[in-house]
């Protein structure tokens, strides 16, 4: 060090400065580091954000129509929606339709103006048999094949489709439809549908968390005081379902809850209601919510327990000694210490019960189905994955926002998952 | 040194199995229970006996979901699928599945080209049909007598209790307006107008809080079984199964029954296409459409099979009558209208979960 002059640098025993060295490790350790690290980070790109992001950009962009019918495309975009269609129109139609049957696409395409319009759909794939023999003028020759061909709603819808990047489907998740003249308007009555499931989806959200919470409080305040033995012992009836197939555990809900079930049965046996008024109890609200406190409950116990470990019993002990009554002692000291439990415990179940989908699916019947299970229906049904993707964004954002209230409200430095 | 032997042994080896046994693997996927064990003895067992190739049989629920996604992730494991004929025609037109050409399909035991030993409707563009089948509805004898037809089906009064049906608008507006007195030739063009429609939701509504929903065709059976309803719509040969197969007491009421075709179809870029396709050419030859009718009640798709339908597996029960195509069954069905449920089935699908809902 005495080597140093007082006003040069801190050299390193090779001569380059102290301070160009010391970075140069810290850089070398981070590298290490974010090597260590890039596998996972990889992984959850490629397994978890490129496809959501995928999946949100479909609900905002199909361009189905505009790849697959580029010359009707072109002149759609100029089109005002309220002039008759020129013949210009119909003959970039026709053009379009003769490439698009030749190369097997014309199905795409009619499936997406269908969306739009029902009906259109067999009007586009029967047109575009004919189409190749089709001669000028191309007006009368479509409007001679078909004459849906002169409805101007029929070309409102094409203008819909040919937009490939479009609002139309987030339109149609909470029932609005998109027009042609770049206005909205609620959806026919008679086929609203998704914003009552959205609403309905959170009341049982919120009906089941409740449930849980009631449940599971007690259960887990008696698991936090026994002694470690038994309690370890108690656990392992909490864990069992939790490990036991969610399928095995919801049929189960079945066998038990049906009206020529176990409960019904006793029910009979016991004179509580006779042989041909059985309750309902399953293939419906209360068969949804049933199940799923079940299944969720776990969900509940654990953080709420392992919050209630960590609370000195001599808190309470301490009240009861100044004076306190059973009731203002829990009240007042056991119970906001476990807030934090209550609140990782209630977010868990709330979250997980929004998103849920096989035990609704299978116990819901016509009144107890969400949100979760539409979206599945048009992924594997109706394969209109742009809808889905459109109802799952909306899912998504909710999920963020109640997250972001929990935050503001309860913090989310205080929640504590065990 | 002995390493290098040992796999320059392995590898020989491996050389002549793979020569030996050039034996192609298929996957064929249907949609399981007694369906695809009927499959499983007229198709695939006389196959693998005849050419050494394996069959692979997977389940599904049908749909083209899975098929788009496997065409569109360029990463199709299924080489041949039973499908239902609005997914058949709708794969097509969406360039999911493989153009399948007519003509090699073999003329029918009777000498009849193919083409006309098919029924009509069973071959298009990208498919091959193997049965007819039948969506009915069904009651237990032992607890109810006296039906006569789709009317009773939503007469609560007449017969109170529950009623099953499929959580789907397929088939049930249809039903719903035979029910209430249309005859079968006019359903549809009745369903294409608003009017129609409203009366087919306003029948259903009649009987909506009796209504007990069922998705898998294996439900209906269990339903009956269970108690649980009275009466239920299912697809004939479900209740055929249990009826002949388990002895339960459940009858068929044809009145009213819509009938369909289930085809097979290979998905675009199928690992094994060629072997597929013999396969298909086989199991929908005369003699095996024929024989798959003696494990389960559906109708040959070939016109030369009605004749050689024989006994049930059971070796007693007569299978002729229980076909939905018996000339005593058609005295009111409708055939389904692929091109009505292409066309509609967005807003009918809408309309039906917030009727639902409501």
């Amino acid at each position: 060090m005495s080597d140093v002059s007082p006003t040069g640098p801190m050299l390193a025993a090779d001569g380059t400065p102290l301070k160009k060295k010391l970075a140069q490790a810290l850089f070398l350790s981070r590298v290490r580091a974010f090597g260590l690290v890039a596998p996972l980070l990889l992984f959850i790109l490629a397994s978890f954000i490129v496809p959501i992001m995928t999946l949100l950009w479909q609900g905002v962009h199909n361009n189905t129509y505009e790849k697959y019918m580029p010359q009707s495309t072109a002149v759609l975009a100029e089109w005002d929606a309220v002039s008759a269609p020129t013949e210009e129109m119909y003959a970039a139609l026709v053009a379009d339709l003769v490439t698009a049957r030749e190369t097997r696409d014309i199905g795409k395409v009619a499936t997406r103006v269908n969306r739009e319009k029902s009906g259109t759909r067999s009007l586009f794939t029967s047109s575009a048999r004919s189409a190749a023999k089709m001669e000028t003028p191309f007006r009368e020759a479509l409007i001679d094949k078909d004459e849906d061909w002169a409805d101007i709603e029929v070309w409102q819808a094409m203008k819909i489709a040919s937009l490939s990047l479009t609002p139309a489907f987030y339109a149609a998740a909470v029932d609005y439809t998109y027009n042609a003249d770049g206005s909205f308007e609620p959806a026919e009555e008679n086929r609203q549908i998704y914003v009552f499931l959205f609403l309905k989806t959170f009341a049982v959200s919120l009906a089941v968390t409740v449930c849980c919470f009631l449940l599971g409080y007690p259960v887990a305040y008696l698991l936090s005081t026994l002694p470690m033995r038994t309690s370890n012992l108690l656990m392992i009836l909490v864990l069992l379902p939790f490990w036991t197939s969610l399928l095995v555990r919801t049929t189960a809900w079945i066998a038990m809850l049906q009206s020529q079930g176990v409960l019904n049965d006793i029910f009979v046996t016991i004179g509580l209601t006779s042989d041909d008024q059985r309750f309902s109890l399953i293939y419906n609200m209360t068969g949804t919510i049933i199940a799923m406190t079940h299944i969720l409950l776990p969900f509940m116990i654990l953080p709420l327990y392992s919050v209630m470990r960590g609370i000195s019993p001599s808190y309470v002990r301490a009240a009861k000694s100044l004076g306190a009554t059973n009731w203002t002692a829990f009240w007042r000291v056991y119970f906001p210490a476990t807030i934090p439990g209550i609140g990782a415990g209630a977010l868990l179940v709330f979250i997980l019960s929004i998103g849920y989908y096989i035990t609704p699916a299978l116990v819901g019947g016509q009144d107890g189905q969400l949100i979760s299970n539409f979206i599945a229906d048009h992924m594997q049904k109706t394969l209109n994955w742009s809808l889905a993707a459109a109802l799952g964004g909306l899912l998504l954002a909710s999920v963020l926002i109640l997250y972001w209230i929990y935050d503001k409200i309860v913090g989310i430095d205080n929640m504590k998952l065990g | 040194m002995k390493l290098k032997y040992i796999l320059a042994g392995a590898a020989s080896i491996a050389a002549i199995s793979s020569a030996s046994f050039a034996a192609e693997k298929i996957t064929v996927v249907s949609w399981g229970g007694a369906y695809t064990k009927s499959q499983v003895e007229a198709y695939h067992k006389p196959y693998i006996a005849k050419t050494g190739n394996q069959i692979v049989s997977e389940d599904y629920n049908g749909g083209l979901a899975e098929i788009k996604a496997q065409v569109e992730a360029g990463n199709v494991t299924w080489d041949l699928v039973d499908v239902e004929y609005s997914d058949a025609v709708r794969g097509c037109d969406e360039g999911l599945l493989e153009p399948i050409d007519a003509s090699i399909l073999p003329a029918g035991a009777d000498g009849t080209p193919a083409t006309d030993d098919f029924i009509e409707g069973a071959i298009t563009d990208c498919a091959v049909a193997n049965i007819v089948w039948s969506t009915i509805f069904a009651y237990d004898t032992s607890k109810t007598s006296g039906v006569t037809g789709i009317a009773d089906f939503f007469d609560l009064e007449k017969f109170p209790g529950k009623r099953g049906l499929r959580k789907n608008p397929k088939a049930n507006l249809e039903m719903a307006l035979m029910g209430d007195g249309v005859p079968a030739a006019e359903v549809y063009d009745m369903l294409s107008t608003d009017e129609g429609v409203d009366r087919a939701f306003a029948k259903l509504d009649s009987i909506k809080d009796s209504v007990v929903w069922w998705e898998a065709g294996a439900q209906p059976p269990q339903l009956l079984a269970d108690g649980e309803v009275v009466m239920t719509t299912a697809y004939n040969g479900r209740i055929f199964n249990a009826a002949a197969g388990e002895g339960q007491p459940f009858e068929v009421n044809w009145d009213g029954q819509i009938l369909d075709f289930d085809l097979w179809v290979i998905p675009k870029g199928a690992p094994n296409k060629e072997t597929a396709m013999d396969f298909l050419v086989f199991s929908t030859e005369t003699e095996q459409l024929a024989n798959q009718a003696s494990w389960i009640a559906y109708g040959p798709a070939r016109k030369s099979s009605g004749s050689l339908v024989g006994l049930y597996s059971d070796g007693k029960t007569e299978m002729a009558q229980h076909m939905p195509t018996a000339a005593d069954n058609l005295g009111n069905a409708l055939v389904n209208d692929f091109e009505f449920w292409a066309d509609n089935q967005d807003e009918l699908n809408e309309r039906f979960a917030a009727w639902l809902a409501q």
